[in-house]
């Protein structure tokens, strides 16, 4: 498992951010992102995990994070800055498991050496 | 997303809002089996000249393409907005075959379908980028906090363009419309059943007050 540092994320560009994911979550790594991605990221992984998937090698990920917070100033909403990601916890489809997630808590069950 | 085109989207959100398009491209997005397709087959059939937009199947990702249905003119609450009505194949983050065989489908059946359906969930992606707003349709037998119905909400609202939730599937006993106001408070919702059409004229009001 891998929990990446918001610091670290936020020097990254979306496309190394996304990159570095799928090739550690292909690799059957748990990652967890601490100020996760934005709306427009986490649409664009979506978009890539499904050019990656392969039969018998790659189903896809699974990833949860929370709904993202309203609120913010009016510049912030004029420039869509509104809604700062949350923690995001990402893997391997066929090991990550929602157990359950509401606003506050995300439960998830992991199998190993699958 | 740079920030002068966030800027540019945001502002052009805006100023649609401020002259209330009459003419509106809305997306119906959701969940693989959350019941879109019933749904705009049942709009079409109510506001257009009838046929349908897809067919329905209790198998996941039967919608692989997005289709699109030019000029439906919806009338609610005294006013009335053309709509160019989007469905959309469901989104999801992973698609395994195995699950489409589940459903007695053969090996290589089910391999096509799921190339097919991770192109689709490309295909409505890239449509968010040309919409006015969306219907997100979910199951109300299901848990609404899955990580699709939190990313197109998410993009909507980074976005600044409308968005109802549409809690599908009232007709069964183990609905709980509630459970979904309660994760996304902050949005409209209309509770219907897209199958019997169940407070469909509700829906139609929300959609002329939101998208108008």
């Amino acid at each position: 498992m891998d929990l990446i540092s918001g610091e670290k994320l936020e020097k990254m560009t979306s496309m190394e951010k996304i990159r570095l994911i799928l090739d550690k979550v292909k690799t059957g790594r748990i990652v967890v992102l601490e100020s996760g991605l934005s709306p427009d990221e986490e649409v664009r992984l979506i978009e890539m995990t499904m050019t990656e998937i392969r039969v018998d090698e790659f189903s896809g990920i699974e990833i949860e994070s929370y709904p993202t917070k309203k609120g913010g100033s009016f510049f912030d909403k004029l420039l869509g800055k509104a809604g700062k990601g949350r923690m995001t916890v990402i893997g391997p489809a066929n090991q990550l498991r929602t157990i359950e997630k509401d606003q506050y808590q995300i439960s998830t069950k992991v199998s190993v050496g699958d | 997303m740079g920030v002068i085109n966030s800027l540019k989207c945001n502002l052009g959100a805006w100023i649609r809002r401020i002259f209330k398009k009459k003419r509106a491209k809305i997306g119906l997005y959701g969940p693989p089996n959350a019941g879109k397709t019933t749904l705009a087959n049942r709009i079409v059939h109510d506001w257009s000249d009838g046929g349908s937009l897809g067919t329905v199947s209790s198998i996941p990702h039967e919608t692989r393409r997005a289709v699109r249905r030019e000029g439906v003119i919806i009338n609610g609450n005294g006013s009335s907005i053309e709509l160019d009505i989007v469905d959309t194949p469901g989104m999801a983050t992973k698609i395994d075959f195995m699950e489409f065989m589940a459903y007695g489908m053969s090996e290589e059946e089910a391999k096509k379908r799921a190339k097919e359906a991770t192109e689709g969930v490309i295909e409505a992606i890239k449509w968010l980028d040309d919409l006015d707003g969306v219907l997100l349709v979910m199951d109300a037998t299901e848990d609404p906090y899955t990580q699709v119905n939190v990313t197109v909400i998410g993009n909507m609202e980074a976005r600044g363009l409308p968005l109802l939730i549409v809690a599908n599937k009232i007709d069964l006993p183990e609905s709980s419309p509630a459970r979904i106001k309660a994760a996304f408070p902050q949005h409209n919702m209309v509770t219907i059943s897209a199958l019997e059409g169940s407070n469909i004229d509700e829906l139609y009001q929300a959609i002329a007050a939101n998208f108008g």
